[in-house]
């Protein structure tokens, strides 16, 4: 079922099904000013999919775990501001893959079929076919993938793409109890952004904004910013993330050229003999 | 150790040079398989060879390593037979008569000509650079030390200094088993033909034998 809505594939130079209609693309959008830094997305995670990470050590800051893991594949990154007024405010990012319109991870695989993009704009981990090379986190343009110590494979948020593909909601937003996160077509994500950021607008954030980076083509995980002016204020949220241009080098215009031009090499040597001959040295010429 | 000179040959590579030669030889066709896999989707299938994806992600770097350390053990031994002499240059500009097979004339040159000593310095650089850039991108053991941008940085190095060594050894393959004839037994059995020293590498023949005729 899911297969015949796969846009894009790794590692694959032919095109995908494409017989079926377009589904309409989905999004995933988190209003961080909204979000009061529960963690209840991150236990539904947990939940749904299963994981259990390890129990950490309290380092005096309310992030926990510390850092994506591949038993964590979202968590909540606390940034404490200080503003000119001598307030402070708290900003509550949920981080996590934010499956970009054109992936880094999937450009940089080497494996066949180990990443896909659904039509919907979900980018998913095929984990049977990862073969834990880490390229894709490499590729990645926001740090998402991790490899899991126990079968280094390759593990991230999968926009709960099982739940998604048969009606429901991902985890993170059924159980969010502040609607801070919502999901849906990427079209309406869109609209009640741009209401909200109105919303904010009128409030006194003046720079309010959807966060929908166009340097990965759009993400199908969105952020409204209270301060969207600055998204490094929300732990370092890339200004502009764009797959780096050593990536694109190396999945990019490397790969046709530099296999030409071996190819073209040992051509070259082939009609060189065909031409040329070889050398060969008469032994009665040279007395042997 | 005493040389064993049939009538009619020169010994050029002894047993251990060999050995060491074709391990560096086995080794460079099995990374060379499994890295272009990881390059190039068109060579995928080349996983095979090592047992699929994951085996050769998981081999790849310790072939390359022990690579490493027996080319190490061939650049220690030929380094100074490939140090670039005034003849060298002088044969150099007759190029287009050695690619032209009109090599009757040509200046008389020692063990190895210039394309063979610029691709041993070819090869002393590229191999270092794929055993550092190699250890940056290495999983599980050495990436996670890394910064992201060093690594991506490491994968492009990687790629281009692979490039680079297999045309050089594009070149090295067809000479020594297609191009010049009577090559391929120096590395299989150890010795050439007096005929074809004197005609490739006359200050070596003179230097070994004691010979110039």
């Amino acid at each position: 079922m899911q297969s015949l809505d796969i846009q894009n594939r790794s590692a694959t130079t032919t095109s995908a099904p494409q017989v079926r209609q377009a589904e309409s693309p989905v999004a995933k959008l988190i209003d961080i000013s909204k979000c009061i830094g529960c963690k209840a997305c991150q236990v539904a995670c947990m939940q749904w999919n299963d994981l259990r990470d390890d129990i950490g050590t309290n380092v005096g800051v309310y992030d926990n775990p510390m850092d994506l893991t591949d038993q964590s594949w979202t968590v909540m990154r606390f940034s404490e501001i200080s503003k000119a007024d001598g307030s402070m405010e708290w900003l509550i990012r949920k981080d996590g893959c934010m499956h970009c319109e054109d992936p880094g991870c999937l450009k940089a695989c080497p494996a066949p079929g180990a990443i896909v993009k659904y039509a919907n704009g979900i980018v998913d981990f095929i984990s049977e076919n990862c073969i834990g090379c880490g390229y894709c986190i490499a590729g990645c343009p926001f740090n998402i993938p991790r490899i899991s110590d126990k079968d280094n494979k390759a593990y991230k948020c999968s926009l709960c793409s099982d739940r998604v593909n048969v009606g429901l909601v991902p985890a993170c937003v059924k159980t969010c109890p502040t609607g801070a996160i919502q999901f849906g077509a990427k079209e309406d994500m869109l609209f009640r952004g741009a209401k909200r950021v109105n919303d904010l607008k009128e409030r006194g954030f003046q720079n309010a904004g959807v966060y929908n980076p166009q340097g990965v083509g759009g993400t199908h995980v969105m952020y409204v910013l209270q301060h969207a002016d600055k998204p490094e204020l929300y732990h370092n949220l890339p200004t502009d993330p764009k797959i780096s241009p050593w990536v694109s080098l190396w999945k990019g215009i490397a790969k046709p050229l530099l296999a030409l031009a071996a190819g073209v090499a040992v051509l070259g040597a082939f009609f060189h003999y065909i031409t040329r001959g070889p050398k060969e040295v008469d032994d009665a010429k040279h007395g042997g | 150790m005493a040389v064993v000179m049939k009538s009619g040959e020169v010994p050029r590579y002894n047993a251990n040079e060999r050995v060491t030669h074709w391990v560096v030889a086995i080794l460079f066709i099995l990374l060379a398989a499994s890295g272009l896999a990881f390059f190039h989707p068109a060579f995928w299938f080349l996983t095979g060879l090592l047992g699929g994806g994951t085996w050769s992600r998981i081999l790849h770097p310790f072939l390359g390593v022990v690579m490493f350390a027996f080319f190490f053990l061939m650049a220690v031994r030929y380094w100074q037979d490939n140090i670039i002499q005034p003849h060298d240059r002088e044969w150099q500009k007759r190029l287009s008569d050695v690619i032209n097979n009109r090599d009757d004339d040509l200046p008389a040159i020692d063990k190895y000509n210039i394309g063979q000593k610029q691709l041993f310095w070819t090869m002393i650089v590229t191999m270092i650079l794929l055993l550092v850039s190699g250890i940056i991108l290495w999983r599980p053991y050495f990436a996670d030390m890394f910064a992201i941008p060093v690594i991506r940085i490491a994968a492009v190095v990687h790629m281009l200094a692979f490039f680079v060594l297999l045309m050089g050894i594009i070149v090295h393959i067809y000479s020594a088993i297609f191009w010049v004839r009577g090559s391929m037994r120096a590395m299989t059995r150890g010795t050439v033909s007096h005929a074809w020293a004197k005609h490739h590498h006359a200050l070596w023949y003179k230097r070994v034998t004691g010979q110039s005729k």
